[in-house]
């Protein structure tokens, strides 16, 4: 057994999820305020990046909606069309079992978009500067050069599900290092970026941040799509803590220990 | 103006109330009924307004566009086409009987006709507009700024607001339109009265004779159908006591994000 996680850690780590979580669904009930998104200073009505709304088909049977990027879907059930918390199928951009609240409103749905969004932004502060002045930064996220050198074998070890064991197992391997660094100072800082340039307030004291992003509508593109990278990683994380051992990943983020399992040598010994 | 699909906060809760749906949801949902954790999320309001007023270097200006960027199809919202009937009535007339009444905390109450207001010196802005929805569309205003409206009033030191009440009332209310911003925001030099629309007088469904406009805050801020503006000390006891008609309805009065 390990201590491989520091209090301040863990406590980050599971109030960022239920940050994630409710600014995710949130996130989906602002969008569906105007459930379509575009490119550039301006709303080009007619040219949405993507669109979920609802029309009548022959039958005057009323469909759900996707439109993106040129291309038709038809959604019913999920997208542009979807049952209501009162259960009956209304028209919406995401289903209700995704948004929160339920309902289409849209004035509580900022509200809760807004709390979260500064507890998300000071939780990130706080572990932000915990990573760069106690060492955690160099010390546990950036790969060695030795690391880096052999991404190649760790990639291909993740696709054969071998994961690390013995001295390996005491450090994150690269591919881990790498997609924290990507989510920690990357998506991080883009999404509350690209959510600050929503703001018109904003967008007259840093105007830069318009000339960043392309506009408010791109950067309101940009947000949902950095949205969409945040719950991609989260699903990819929560896979590979069910496959390296679900057990253990999960006690060393609630009591700090892990187990360090001992390489099995007889099963190499027939490659 | 820029409508939400859901106003009515009481049928909704209602509604919520009825149907809770997954174990999540339905947690969530009743939190969002019980006062204190309203009062809870609603605190990110006025984290949102001094934070941003502090970090905002003063006298910035939302940023101007040009001929170029202009919407080729510029979204009407809110109401498009009031039917109240004293509305009716300067409508047909060309609004030739409009007065902008103008009251409250000042010493010298004033009513100005449409030409009044025109012959002060205009200024001509093409700036963006940001519905609350999420969409934005650039447009041409002319008009008159607030400050040089006001200028002559002698506005009293205990006035803290400008109210703006309306001649529209959105569908399903059963308040006029109404809106607030505060003195700092009524100096500012893109806060206007607009008479003109893309070198246009103001079209009905964008707000004629008058609209407020504003260059830092959301749609539903900007008044449209003007008939009385007023200085007050503070707006608790006036209509809902939010400042706003979509401010009674749930959304901040502080709408700069």
């Amino acid at each position: 057994m390990i201590y491989r996680h520091t209090l301040l850690i863990r406590l980050t780590h599971w109030i960022n999820l239920v940050c994630l979580v409710v600014l995710l669904m949130s996130g989906l009930a602002i969008f569906n305020g105007w459930p379509a998104l575009y490119w550039g200073v301006r709303t080009q009505f007619n040219q949405p990046l993507l669109a979920l709304y609802a029309i009548q088909d022959e039958s005057g049977q009323q469909v759900g909606i996707t439109d993106a990027l040129g291309h038709r879907f038809v959604t019913t059930g999920w997208l542009g069309l979807s049952p209501g918390v009162d259960g009956r199928p209304t028209v919406r951009g995401f289903p209700a079992w995704a948004t929160l609240p339920g309902p289409l409103w849209l004035a509580l749905a900022r509200r809760w978009h807004f709390f979260f969004a500064w507890i998300f932004v000071i939780n990130g502060l706080v572990y932000a500067a915990y990573a760069l002045f106690r060492r955690h930064l160099w010390r546990d996220l950036t790969p060695s050069r030795q690391q880096l050198r052999q991404i190649g074998r760790s990639a291909w070890d993740h696709v054969r599900l071998r994961f690390p064991k013995g001295d390996e197992a005491r450090h994150y391997n690269v591919l881990q290092k790498l997609s924290y660094l990507v989510v920690v100072f990357g998506m991080g800082p883009l999404i509350v970026a690209t959510g600050l340039t929503m703001s018109p307030w904003i967008d007259a004291a840093y105007p830069r941040l318009l000339d960043i992003f392309g506009g408010r509508q791109s950067a309101r593109t940009i947000h949902f799509v950095t949205a969409f990278a945040f719950v991609a990683f989260v699903v990819i994380h929560v896979l590979m803590v069910l496959l390296s051992g679900p057990w253990n990943n999960l006690r060393s983020m609630i009591t700090g220990r892990y187990r360090i399992e001992e390489p099995i040598t007889e099963s190499r010994v027939g490659e | 103006m820029s409508g939400p699909q859901s106003i009515d906060r009481r049928r909704m809760l209602g509604r919520t109330a009825g149907f809770a749906g997954t174990l999540l949801l339905g947690g969530c949902d009743k939190l969002s009924r019980s006062a204190w954790f309203t009062r809870m999320l609603d605190s990110a309001e006025s984290a949102n307004r001094h934070v941003q007023a502090a970090i905002t270097p003063r006298g910035t200006h939302a940023r101007e566009y040009t001929e170029a960027d202009l919407s080729p199809h510029f979204k009407s919202n809110g109401t498009h086409d009031p039917s109240d009937p004293d509305y009716r009535a300067l409508a047909r007339n060309r609004f030739a009987d409009w007065r902008l009444e103008l009251g409250g905390l000042v010493d010298r109450p004033m009513r100005l006709s449409l030409a009044e207001l025109q012959a002060l010196p205009a200024v001509t802005q093409i700036t963006r507009h940001d519905c609350v929805e999420g969409w934005s569309c650039i447009g041409k205003w002319t008009g008159v700024p607030l400050r040089t409206v006001l200028a002559p009033l002698g506005v009293q030191t205990r006035a803290c607001y400008v109210m703006f009440f309306c001649y529209d009332t959105v569908a399903g209310a059963n308040e006029k339109y109404y809106e607030s911003i505060d003195l700092a925001e009524a100096q500012h030099p893109q806060t206007i009265l607009a008479y003109a629309m893309n070198d246009r007088t103001l079209p009905v469904p964008y707000g004629a004779p008058l609209r407020l406009r504003l260059g830092r805050q959301l749609g539903y801020k900007m008044a449209k159908y003007l008939r009385r503006i007023e200085l007050v000390e503070s707006f608790g006891q006036i209509e809902g006591g939010h400042g706003g008609f979509y401010e009674d309805n749930g959304y901040e009065w502080y709408a700069g994000i």
